[in-house]
């Protein structure tokens, strides 16, 4: 009786190793698929684009087409800009937004925002670009950079706002207590507590709100609609890096291909070095 | 057995007092000595009736809070004591739902009067927390300073003045005077729950409450907390939310007990730890429950 009952003890129990390794190989298979795929892309661009890059590249202006060499320096310009100046824009709406949303729990309005934002988060770009052209590009007459900039902060504004909620969200309630029990408002609570404890999950809201848009082109098509010149005017079109990855991947130049390859590396690379800096520089915060 | 049978006679005896309308000047007569000259009475609480949404959780408390003294309110968890406190600053109605009713008369003016706005009220009422709830994103200074701070005031001379007298009278600044600048979430709990206590002291309040203050010490930092409450009350009146009987007995000058919401029983420290008038009282006390 003991040894059945043993051997079946023992035959259960492979079995539960049999099970547990395979459900651990395919996790491990799994992690290994998504940073293949990670590695192939960023391997991919790096084999294409890197070899294209040279100090002209960086700072020179497209030239004219079928004419080799020339660079993106102005959609490179282009792009911050755009970029920044949409995150001024969507800064502080989003930023409004989400301390309304967290601030006043029990007002409906502030639920029904948050869920209108994770919808907007869904919003297709091109749909977003559409919309800025409606808005802005048709009662001004003309393509601007500035409006390119509006349709970038409508993405930005709900990725800010939930980014932030949730932020606001870990600030501990025992703070906002301490605080109000000072004799010290909750407006001031906010702006002097909240907001400064929750700084570092906030930039990084931002900086993703910010790598997002970045390589955003499709909401760039009716709004900032490229340049191939100098220009730092908002009101007027301008080039942008997306832009001019997907004017040259789909013209007919063996040298646009490139330099579209080339453009994708340095996009990459911005967004890549953005990060990195803004994590390097909330350690060195928290460390102080 | 026996013993449930009184209790259940007491709670029936009380429920039936309930009903009479006389009852508010009576038991009021019965908890505190008749004659309280003015100036030495502080906060006078009439009839207050603290909801959570519909739910009762403080019923019908009459209470009288002495100046300059320390008062601890003590009773099993989940007996209103905690809300209570909340609502001599007002920070109830900071909790969703949280609702009051009756009057806090603090040296005279009803708290919950017409026109009070709750945030001066809490600059004469100060609070301690449960936890030591340090502003993470300050230095133990700006800790101290923050009541002055966050209100927008930038007055150097007085800032510097109140921070080092109240980090003096929290006992606390021999060990901190050399590292101001530090973060306060850089100091050890105890440390972090004085500073708390300076930073309370410094608006100079009238009352200060502490809900739980030594519940996450250990003994060595609990005592001197204790220490502390002896000092402070020559200057401001202390109101004590504590589990800890032993703790009542020695840091307070009277008692109340609460349970379920209900004021129980109030009087001098010593009398209600050595002679309590309710059966209730006794049993808490002696450990027979909560």
């Amino acid at each position: 009786m003991v040894t059945q009952h043993s051997t079946a003890e023992r035959r259960h129990y492979q079995f539960r190793r049999a099970t547990e390794r395979l459900a651990g190989a395919g996790m491990v298979l799994c992690t290994a698929v998504t940073v293949f795929f990670l590695f192939m892309i960023l391997g991919y661009v790096i084999y294409n684009g890197a070899s294209a890059i040279d100090w002209n590249f960086l700072t020179g202006l497209p030239l004219p087409p079928g004419e080799s060499g020339g660079g993106i320096a102005n959609a490179l310009v282009g792009s911050v800009l755009v970029v920044a100046c949409a995150v001024l824009f969507a800064m502080p709406i989003g930023l409004g937004a989400a301390i309304f949303v967290n601030e006043f729990p029990s007002a409906r309005l502030g639920r029904t925002v948050r869920f209108m934002a994770e919808v907007l988060t869904g919003v297709p770009s091109i749909v977003v670009g559409l919309f800025a052209y409606a808005l802005v590009v048709r009662p001004m007459g003309s393509f601007s950079g500035l409006s390119g900039s509006i349709a970038y902060a409508f993405i930005m504004v709900p990725i800010i706002l939930i980014t932030s909620h949730e932020a606001f969200r870990l600030v501990p309630p025992s703070l906002r207590e301490a605080s109000l029990a000072l004799g010290v408002p909750k407006w001031r609570t906010i702006l002097g507590v909240v907001l400064p404890v929750s700084r570092t999950a906030l930039l990084t809201g931002a900086v993703l709100a910010f790598s997002r848009a970045l390589g955003e082109a499709a909401p760039m098509l009716f709004t900032a609609f490229g340049n191939p010149f100098w220009n730092l005017n908002l009101g007027k079109p301008i080039a942008t890096v997306p832009m001019l990855i997907y004017t040259y991947a789909t013209g007919p130049y063996d040298d646009w291909h490139q330099k579209a390859w080339a453009a994708s590396f340095v996009l990459m690379m911005v967004v890549l070095v953005t990060s990195v800096m803004t994590r390097a520089f909330l350690r060195g915060k928290s460390h102080e | 057995m026996n013993n449930g049978g009184l209790q259940m006679k007491d709670e029936r005896f009380r429920s039936g007092e309930k009903e009479s309308r006389k009852r508010d000047d009576e038991s009021r007569s019965s908890k505190t000595e008749p004659s309280i000259a003015p100036e030495q009475l502080r906060l006078k609480v009439e009839q207050l009736n603290v909801y959570y949404g519909e739910f009762r959780a403080v019923k019908d408390i009459d209470l009288l809070i002495r100046t300059n003294m320390v008062t601890a309110l003590i009773g099993p968890s989940g007996c209103g004591k905690s809300t209570f406190i909340r609502c001599l600053n007002r920070m109830h109605e900071v909790t969703p739902g949280g609702r009051v009713e009756g009057r806090v008369l603090l040296d005279g003016q009803d708290l919950y009067g017409p026109g009070v706005d709750p945030v001066d009220v809490r600059r004469r009422v100060g609070m301690v927390f449960q936890k030591p709830n340090v502003f993470p994103s300050m230095s133990i200074h700006d800790n101290v300073a923050s009541g002055y701070k966050l209100n927008g005031i930038r007055d150097h001379q007085l800032i510097a003045e109140k921070v080092q007298k109240s980090l003096k009278g929290a006992a606390l600044w021999d060990e901190v005077k050399d590292k101001l600048k530090q973060p306060g979430t850089s100091l050890s709990g105890g440390q972090q729950q004085r500073l708390c206590i300076a930073r309370a002291l410094a608006v100079d309040p009238d009352v200060l409450l502490m809900d739980e203050p030594c519940s996450a010490l250990d003994p060595i930092a609990t005592t001197k907390i204790e220490e502390l409450i002896h000092e402070l009350k020559e200057t401001v009146t202390i109101v004590i939310v504590t589990h800890n009987m032993q703790q009542a007995a020695r840091v307070s000058d009277y008692t109340a007990f609460f349970y379920v919401g209900e004021l129980i029983e109030f009087g001098e420290t010593g009398t209600l730890f050595t002679t309590p008038q309710k059966r209730q009282t006794e049993d808490y006390i002696t450990g027979r429950f909560g």
